[in-house]
């Protein structure tokens, strides 16, 4: 037999054994293995809120980008946009695991949970006011352009944060921004590239992407004021203020605006945070509804 | 109505091409892009790429449907990258079909208009999360045994692309077979979602290798070309008899009576397949054909705008 049709029964042989044909099973919670003592010094509780800030930001993101898939305009955007999803669900599932390590699941557990992992302890069984995402990424997606300029501004914050956040005094928290800075730059890149082309398209591109960037901009209203959570973080070296990361945020997005020949509207004024403190538009009520319901309904099932 | 062009060289130098790709068939070697080659055989392997390369994109829908609401993140992201790996092998398939000279708008504008077909079994609606393993076992593993002969196929392209796809359908198949697996050692309603959605599957399931070898018009001439390896038959026969000792694993039964080992032979014997059924589906009637090729075309067309503004840009920057 030629060597190609034995690859499907080589793999087959090579993990035999009746309960091993599936390989690959007993999977590992994402922090399986690592240190996660908090160092002297930093809240507990105040770190795990400050995880489901990022956790949350990561996880609706993904969700709202995966309901592109199937509907995206090339096969090639099918694959980045599922590639950005991907990896935004990777840096939700170890920041929601970071933030279950710290105890910050007592509220939330139900008996009924007590077998799941904290991951989906935490995206599962929390309700909506128990979310700390920010309204920039709760928002509908709209149309391509959108979604695209909505990926610029939340991978420029995203990565302007995680870049500093390297440095953080909680190890954990320092290795999944080493890790995400990576993926983020190219999300930024792929999302300021499209807002490039559709900027300077066709007059019908320029518009959308113009109306996009009218839509999304005041969605920056609440997102460079830090919560006391995220004050007391960075006075204890394990998180960034994202009042420290508002000018370069800035500045790349003029600069990339400036690139796809669209108007940089004004800047909105400053209000207090609400997303980060648990205050959300219905849609992420909605959202949340989609993602958790097949779960609920089966709570002591495992999957 | 005149009678269609023979596949017959019309000049010496046809001949000695024909003759050239006669031997190059017989001696189990590669035909490439570059290569003369039959219009018969060119027609045949567009019809066939195509074919393969819209499965893979409509097949994206009945598991796509429940990326938003999968039930762990750990599954979400499974799924994901199982949906995106779809598109990946579309777009390799369309690719090889380009390089026939094909056009990748052309064929998607074909499968939209219902002038190309794609696998029937993706008409079927996905009714619970089982129905994501079941694929994944039986959808994923009948093309496996498709298309791992595939890899030897006598088009260069299409057989490289079939390596790499066959690699990832092995994993994809592993994949659902293991979620199947959990889902078994879950709960009592678990089960019975895994043992509903292998009853709803298993016939649609064989029905994937077409009709059977004295129904299937083609086959003869694609055996000829080397552009198919085994018959339909042979192909059903090897699934059936992989999937057998897998159900037993499982703790599953496969919901045909006449199902029964055959010692002489080596074979599981199976009943008789409903093909006014298949026939129905494949002809567009069957419970999700519209849904499938109206999300198609909205993807197309609600997104006509993004393809044009970058093809505008691309030719105002190009130098």
């Amino acid at each position: 037999m030629a060597h190609e049709e034995t690859v499907y029964e080589a793999l087959d042989h090579a993990h035999g054994g009746e309960g091993q044909w599936a390989f690959g099973t007993g999977f590992d919670e994402p922090l399986a293995g690592v240190d996660t003592t908090v160092p002297e010094g930093i809240d507990p509780t105040d770190l795990g809120v400050y995880c489901l800030m990022l956790g949350d930001d990561a996880l609706v993101l993904a969700q709202r980008l995966t309901e592109w898939v199937t509907a995206a305009p090339e096969l090639e955007e099918e694959v980045a946009i599922a590639n950005v999803a991907l990896d935004l669900l990777g840096q939700a599932r170890l920041l929601l695991a970071r933030a279950g390590s710290v105890g910050v699941l007592g509220r939330s557990r139900e008996p009924a949970t007590d077998s799941i992992p904290d991951e989906d302890a935490l995206a599962y069984f929390r309700d909506p006011d128990e979310f700390r995402c920010t309204a920039l990424v709760a928002a509908p997606n709209g149309d391509f352009a959108r979604t695209m300029v909505r990926l610029l501004v939340a991978s420029s914050f995203r990565l302007a944060v995680f870049t500093r956040l390297r440095e953080s005094r909680d190890p954990v928290l320092a290795a999944i921004a080493a890790k995400g800075v990576h993926e983020l730059t190219y999300h930024r890149d792929h999302a300021a590239r499209w807002l490039v082309r559709l900027g300077d398209g066709t007059e019908e591109s320029s518009r959308r992407a113009q109306d996009g960037v009218e839509v999304v901009w005041p969605l920056l209203t609440d997102l460079f004021v830090p919560t006391d959570v995220e004050q007391r973080l960075t006075a204890a070296g394990a998180a960034v203020a994202p009042s420290a990361v508002r000018d370069e945020v800035r500045d790349v997005l003029a600069e990339v605006i400036g690139r796809a020949a669209l108007r940089l509207p004004e800047w909105p004024a400053d209000t207090p945070p609400r997303g980060r403190v648990g205050e959300h538009d219905p849609e992420l009520a909605e959202l949340l509804g989609t993602l958790q319901g097949l779960a609920r309904e089966h709570p002591a099932a495992t999957w | 109505m005149p009678a269609p062009v023979p596949d017959r060289p019309a000049t010496s130098d046809e001949a000695a091409l024909q003759a050239r790709f006669d031997a190059t068939i017989a001696a189990d070697h590669r035909i490439e892009p570059r290569d003369w080659m039959p219009e018969g055989y060119r027609k045949t392997l567009i019809r066939q790429i195509a074919q393969h390369a819209h499965s893979e994109i409509i097949g994206m829908q009945p598991e796509g449907d429940w990326l938003l609401a999968a039930p762990s993140l750990r599954r979400k992201a499974i799924l994901l990258a199982k949906v995106q790996d779809e598109a990946g092998h579309g777009m390799y398939l369309y690719s090889a079909a380009e390089t026939l000279g094909a056009d990748r708008a052309d064929l998607t504008d074909k499968l939209i208009e219902g002038r190309q077909k794609y696998s029937s079994i993706f008409n079927y609606p996905t009714l619970t999360y089982a129905d994501v393993g079941v694929i994944g076992w039986f959808v994923d593993g009948a093309a496996i045994c498709n298309q791992v002969p595939l890899c030897r196929s006598s088009y260069g392209p299409y057989a490289r692309a079939m390596i790499r796809v066959c690699k990832e359908e092995s994993f994809h198949q592993r994949q659902g077979y293991e979620l199947l697996m959990t889902m078994m050692r879950g709960t009592p309603e678990q089960r019975a979602m895994v043992q509903d959605a292998v009853d709803r599957w298993w016939w649609p399931s064989l029905m994937m290798f077409g009709p059977p070898d004295d129904d299937s018009p083609n086959s003869a001439q694609s055996m000829a070309w080397g552009i198919k390896r085994h018959s339909n038959d042979e192909l059903r026969q090897r699934y059936v008899d992989m999937s057998v000792p897998q159900a037993d694993v499982l703790g599953v039964t496969l919901p045909d009576p006449d199902l029964t080992y055959d010692p002489d032979s080596g074979h599981y014997r199976f009943g008789a397949i409903d093909w006014t059924e298949f026939k129905r589906v494949i002809s567009g009637n069957g419970p999700a054909n519209a849904e499938r090729i109206a999300r198609r075309r909205a993807a197309r067309d609600d997104n006509a705008w993004v393809t044009e503004a970058a093809t505008a840009y691309a030719a105002k920057h190009a130098s």
